[in-house]
């Protein structure tokens, strides 16, 4: 899709109010119209839109269960189970049950706070990672229960976020020591291991990688950092298609120069659009370049939305429902929804 | 966590005199890095004197960017192994935080060559997700609090 023909302007189509504090996280739900939110105030939010009046509201709040802030939160891939990370230590999973949501299941282990968690593509899996430096990946059984099958150390540092690559159980993860680490399951013995290692020798970052996401295809990943700068990195397709097990990473390339703040997110959306949230409070969008020039960028910047909120921005995410509507999350407090819309 | 006392003798220097300013830094007044000074006249943590007296701010070490909203305090840990750092950086960033309009950016950081390890005490005096971590425990949050309040007494 080639978006440099298009006037596309970035329309803030809500402002969602009422947690108490930074909102650090968002996730869609896979199957529904709900969107969920966590926060310093140390609940979680549940939006839901209206049908009749097209608005979002409130539709519950999950609270008096985490008792520090909640760092991240994830919906199974059924849209039926929603876990929570927080700094306590503890990741919550809840489930609708009738018209409320309920806390069934409370996994513990970490040494201190959860930073993120991830769902693997079948829901089998659950990832946590923490300032402990390590990686945890939970079997899901029966009836709500999580068992702890791999506690991946290898980290040096903090552990920021994990996310499972969206075809194959091969997870990701990066952390403050500046690298991006995947793991996978040696075929026989069911050991999980790092089976590679994205750091500065490998054109990697040079400062805490906060987020990464892949594309649609799961060939390519976009990771942010620190360090200002943006990085694609890509595997090859036909040995991850023909399920000949794991294929390295390398470097793609690296947009630097368009953002003086630390990038919290990225997200790549269905269409092929990655959408940033930084510091500096403003939303950038970048495509891939289709210019055909020999030496030219690969990427490039297709709109920048400055003042966006604020203050900081600490995450953006695409719609898993409808192809151009984003929602981010600030300091401020506040959730906005968005339409990428052409101009008129 | 050890508190015992590692620079029991500090060199003390002589408070300048000052002349009493308004803390009223909010809205469309001017950021002043002499108002911001004013305002970081903390305990430190291991001593009864000001940060001021130990050579650790002085006016020099704020800067202010009005125009892009960015602010960058400097300050000088007393001796170059000062554990205290990461927590004298922290009372800075919660004596400050109500102080600016919201949309102004803090950095802070260690004076270049005044820590051994300048380089982690700065990634984590900025990583606001380990800043806020920090102040969610209960220990680290009642030593800030006490070094920010017990001087008012």
């Amino acid at each position: 899709m080639d978006f440099s023909e298009e006037g596309l302007e970035l329309k803030e189509i809500q402002r969602l109010e009422g947690h108490n504090d930074k909102v650090w996280s968002l996730a869609w739900n896979p199957t529904s119209t709900l969107l969920a939110s966590c926060s310093g105030d140390k609940t979680v939010r549940i939006w839901q839109r209206s049908p009749s009046t097209s608005s979002w509201h409130c539709k519950a709040v999950l609270e008096e269960t985490h008792t520090r802030t909640v760092r991240s939160c994830a919906w199974s891939p059924s849209g039926k189970l929603l876990a929570t990370a927080s700094f306590d230590a503890t990741t919550a999973i809840w489930e609708l049950i009738g018209d409320d949501f309920e806390c069934v299941s409370t996994l513990e282990g970490h040494e201190n706070e959860v930073k993120s968690v991830s769902w693997n593509a079948s829901g089998s899996l659950l990832a946590t990672c923490s300032r402990d430096k390590s990686v945890w990946i939970w079997e899901v059984q029966p009836g709500n229960e999580f068992e702890c099958v791999s506690v991946l150390q290898g980290h040096t540092q903090d552990v920021k976020m994990v996310q499972w690559h969206p075809i194959m159980d091969v997870l990701f993860s990066c952390s403050y020591d500046n690298t991006v680490k995947i793991w996978a399951e040696d075929g026989d013995s069911d050991d999980w291991h790092c089976v590679q290692t994205l750091g500065e020798s490998n054109n990697g970052h040079t400062s805490t990688v906060w987020a990464l996401s892949f594309n649609p295809e799961g060939d390519k990943m976009v990771t942010c950092s620190d360090d200002l700068t943006v990085k694609i990195w890509d595997t090859d397709s036909i040995t991850m298609q023909a399920g000949e097990g794991y294929a390295p990473w390398k470097h793609l390339c690296t947009l630097s120069g368009y953002h003086d703040r630390t990038i919290f997110s990225a997200h790549w959306s269905r269409e092929g659009i990655i959408a940033t949230g930084a510091a500096d409070d403003a939303i950038r969008f970048f495509v891939e370049s289709k210019d055909g020039l020999v030496d030219g960028p690969l990427y490039k910047l297709m709109l920048k939305k400055e003042q966006a909120h604020d203050m900081d921005i600490n995450s953006v995410q695409w719609s898993s429902g409808e192809n151009r509507l984003l929602a981010s999350a600030s300091d401020d407090g506040t959730i906005k929804i968005w339409e990428l819309a052409s101009i008129t | 966590m050890t508190l015992g006392l590692i620079n029991a003798n500090p060199v003390v220097h002589a408070k300048k005199e000052r002349v009493a300013r308004t803390e009223d830094l909010h809205g469309d007044d001017a950021v002043d890095p002499l108002e911001i000074y004013d305002i970081l006249f903390l305990l430190h943590p291991e001593h009864p004197y000001s940060l001021e007296q130990l050579s650790v701010l002085s006016e020099e070490s704020i800067t202010v960017d009005e125009k892009l909203g960015r602010i960058l305090i400097t300050f000088t840990p007393t001796i170059q192994h000062c554990s205290m750092a990461t927590v004298i950086g922290l009372c800075l960033r919660v004596k400050l935080k109500h102080y600016f309009p919201p949309h102004f950016k803090v950095d802070i950081k260690v004076s270049p060559g005044s820590h051994a390890n300048e380089e982690s005490v700065n990634k984590q005096l900025n990583d606001k997700e380990r800043v806020a971590a920090a102040l969610e425990n209960p220990n680290l949050r009642q030593l800030v609090d006490e070094c920010l309040y017990s001087n008012e007494l």
